[in-house]
């Protein structure tokens, strides 16, 4: 898919969320599910040059050059106009990055990081571009002492595992739901491959976290915590599992009227994983009121 | 006379300062019915306008603003003149430290500075169990919070890892006082990686010490070396700084036409001015005011006449950038675009070199320090020193980097605070990879608030937030710079340093 380039939607120098220690976090461009709850829905989609973003761009930092829509980041005031306006939930902002371009980044930003977390989207779209990156990463001397991370819905098939885990230290899974009907629902895919990467995961000793949204009504049923559970005690009782709670914030479309996760919710349910044998249940470190 | 008299009174009658706050607010202005130091008419003019600002230290400086006892004298010698006899034992060396703190002279009546304490009680705690050691720093810690409490004042540990330095970060994070302020003074070469993650996790818990990068300071001074002090100036040890004055940066920016107008007329006239000012106050102090003469302090040695520095402070970099930035008709603003951030270097570099051409009699070395200046409560549309301004700080890493060239210049300190969200809290080691790779690319100090925390940094010093809405409810504070801070947080928004949570950045899906 890659040729060495990427489509990034963002990064961030400073990430204390994303795995051990102070990490960059390159968001890739693009997702293979449809979650109604997505928190950046603008990362779901690839553009196609429609050019209805540039219409809606107050600064004129957003103009058709041939067939391409082209940003410039001079004039544009951040606004996010051309997200709302965006009809694929794209983002017109996203830059091609080459993996020199990371490389460089990385090095100027090096002696603050614990390692480098690659996001979405959904990060193994560009499976190519991962190990490409990984490889130059642990080649370079300089840069070696990096942790490479990936963050991931688990949409993968274990041929495509086999190939990044051999330049990967870790792999945040994010597991959407157990009751397949729901799954589809709430992402618009099947959620077999996603479990079956749970289970590849754990076994190559990558799994470094794997996470759980509580959604009101939906994923905080005892039958979706019992499944949770049993999961986790399958890949191993000590398996960091991480709860997050369901938020607005970003939300786009009918999910945007569901309510949020009470912070009781999601002690609730901790209280009932931690009886039931796990190790490390951890909670959102920060409550938003 | 009226007006200084109804003022007297309101001091004396105000019923939220105690006795001892009354007692210092009341010399203050007593000083103040003196004439102001002879001040040619430019200067004065300067200085009523408020372009350059004397701190509002006093009108006859009579003692220096910083003093740094060298107290590794006492504990070695005695003191003939306070009738003590040399130390033997860690408590007697605690307490000798003790009574000396009651003759240290400063601006706030407090001292500054409380010693290298690691250093100078090491020599006494042989025998001394770990378990001990800790007990009676928390003792020692207790006394200087509840006899001293002024946030101003200044413990260095550091820069080798040992029992004391330990000792003193377990009892400062379990009693999160507002005093002692503290630094560690961290050498790559010497300190390791243990010591520096106690301290950023005890950052994490009390967002104190600040953390001293101790092989750039040391370069700078000779021997005995230096000491961090008050709101982290960085200073001689046994000297100090005879005064501090300060340029608006703002101020000149307004006063000038464009870029080349502000570096080359605007800038040159008010640096200018400015040590016009100090060398009037510092002739003071040294020529009139008979400080140093008879004084125990100098005869004995604790203090040496010739290691007094001036500190050459400036503040408002922020607002004077993006006035020029503005006059040029730049959008960018100060720390967040690097045209804008590259000026304000240039404007940095360019005060180095004016404030080494004004030669300083009386002066450690005859020139001032440069010093990017924290602040004072007083100080409404201005960001303190180089800092970017509250609430629009980039992330951390980028908020580094965009300081990091201006560093070099300011010899006597540049502080900056580095806000931090309470996510960090689940992970300390991002705050020890964040000290790290600061100190190694040469941040002079590095200086961090958590969210969340009671006990916060605010221009300088530390302050409790708890204390703040106390006050504010007109009941009185024991710590003397609670007053100090209670304003800043009305008057410059000090509080609404923006934490950042981290995880919600994406939702705008903005470039990079
Ligand atoms: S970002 Fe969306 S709206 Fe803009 S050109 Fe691409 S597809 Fe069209
Ligand atoms: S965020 Fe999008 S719409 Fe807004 S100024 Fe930038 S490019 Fe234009």
């Amino acid at each position: 898919m890659s040729d060495g380039v990427a489509a990034v939607s963002k990064f961030l120098t400073w990430s204390v969320v994303d795995g051990p220690g102070n990490r960059f976090v390159l968001f890739l461009q693009g997702c293979n599910y449809r979650c109604v709850t997505c928190h950046n829905p603008h990362t779901i989609g690839v553009c196609s040059d429609c050019g209805a973003c540039v219409a809606v761009c107050p600064s004129g930092a957003l103009t058709k050059d041939g067939r391409k829509v082209v940003h410039d980041p001079g004039p544009c005031i951040s606004c996010d106009s051309c997200l709302s306006a965006c009809p694929t939930r794209a983002n017109p902002m996203v830059r091609r990055m080459t993996v020199g371009d990371v490389l460089d980044l990385l090095r100027r930003n090096a002696p603050f990081l614990n390692g480098l977390t690659v996001s979405g989207g959904e990060a193994t779209l560009h499976l190519d571009f991962l190990i490409d990156l990984f490889t130059a990463i642990k080649a370079a001397p300089d840069l070696a002492h990096l942790t490479l991370f990936i963050d991931s819905n688990g949409n993968l098939p274990a041929e495509g595992w086999q190939r990044v885990l051999p330049v990967t230290d870790g792999v945040m899974l994010d597991i959407k739901a157990f009751d397949p009907e729901r799954h589809r629902r709430l992402t618009g895919a099947d959620n077999d491959l996603s479990l079956a990467s749970a289970k590849l995961l754990a076994d190559a000793g990558k799994l470094y976290e794997l996470r759980f949204l509580l959604i009101p009504g939906e994923t905080d049923h005892p039958e979706e915590i019992a499944a949770l559970s049993d999961l986790v005690h399958e890949l191993g009782p000590d398996t960091r599992l991480r709860l997050n709670a369901f938020q607005h914030h970003g939300v786009r479309g009918p999910a945007a009227t569901w309510a949020p996760m009470p912070r009781a919710g999601v002690e609730a349910a901790a209280g009932v994983l931690k009886a039931s044998g796990l190790a490390e249940v951890v909670l959102p470190s920060v409550w938003l009121p | 006379m009226t007006e200084t008299l109804s003022q007297l009174r309101r001091i004396a009658q105000n019923p939220t300062l105690s006795f001892k706050q009354k007692e210092h607010a009341l010399a203050v202005e007593a000083e103040n019915m003196l004439p102001y130091v002879l001040l040619d008419a430019e200067t004065r003019a300067a200085l009523d306008a408020r372009i350059i600002c004397d701190m509002y230290e006093g009108n006859a400086p009579y003692k220096p603003r910083y003093v740094l006892p060298d107290y590794e004298v006492v504990l070695k010698n005695g003191s003939a003149h306070l009738e003590l006899p040399k130390p033997e034992t860690l408590d007697e060396a605690i307490n000798t430290l003790q009574i000396a703190y009651h003759h240290v002279p400063s601006v706030t009546g407090m001292p500054v500075f409380i010693g290298h304490l690691d250093a100078l009680l090491l020599p006494f705690c042989d025998g001394v169990s770990d378990n001990e050691l800790y007990r009676k720093i928390k003792l020692f810690w207790r006394y200087i919070d509840r006899v001293l409490p002024d946030a101003f004042l200044h413990a260095d540990i550091g820069p080798t890892d040992n029992r004391v330095a330990r000792a003193i970060l377990k009892a400062d994070a379990e009693l999160k006082q507002v005093a002692p302020n503290l630094t560690f003074l961290y050498d790559p070469e010497v300190s390791g990686d243990a010591i520096l993650r106690l301290c950023t996790d005890n950052i994490i818990a009390c967002s104190k010490p600040h953390i001293a990068n101790h092989p750039v300071h040391r370069e700078v001074f000779d021997e005995p070396g230096y000491a961090i002090v008050s709101c982290y100036n960085a200073l001689p040890l046994r000297g100090g700084a005879a005064s501090l004055a300060r340029v608006n940066l703002k101020k000149v920016a307004e006063a000038s036409s464009g870029e080349a107008d502000f570096l080359d007329v605007q800038l040159p006239r008010y640096v200018n001015l400015n040590a016009r000012l100090m060398r009037a106050r510092v002739d003071y102090l040294f020529r009139q005011s008979g400080f140093f003469d008879g004084n125990f302090l100098v005869e004995e040695g604790w203090i040496d006449k010739d290691r007094f520095t001036a500190m050459f402070g400036i503040f408002a970099m922020a607002e004077a950038v993006n006035h020029l930035q503005d006059l040029a008709g730049r959008p960018g603003r100060y720390g967040h675009d690097a045209a804008a951030n590259e000026l304000g270097h240039r404007i940095s570099a360019r005060l180095a070199e004016l404030v080494g051409r004004e030669p300083m009699e009386h002066v450690w070395r005859g020139v001032a320090m440069l010093h990017a200046q924290a602040g004072l409560s007083s100080d409404a549309g201005t960001t303190p020193g180089v800092r970017i301004p509250y609430g629009s700080e980039p992330d951390p890493v980028s908020h580094v980097q965009a300081l990091l060239p201006h560093h070099k210049h300011y010899l006597s300190g540049v502080s900056e605070i580095l806000t931090l969200d309470e996510t960090v809290r689940s992970n300390p080691e991002a705050v020890f990879q964040l000290a790290k790779g600061a100190l190694q690319l040469g941040f002079r100090e590095f200086t961090a608030n958590v969210t969340g925390n009671d006990l916060v940094r605010v221009t300088g010093f530390m302050i409790r937030l708890s204390d703040v809405k106390l006050y504010n409810a007109a009941k009185g504070s024991r710590v003397n710079t609670t007053a100090l801070g209670a304003e800043a947080a009305e008057t410059v928004h000090i509080l609404d340093r923006k934490p950042r949570v981290v995880g919600l950045e994406l939702m705008a899906g903005s470039g990079v």
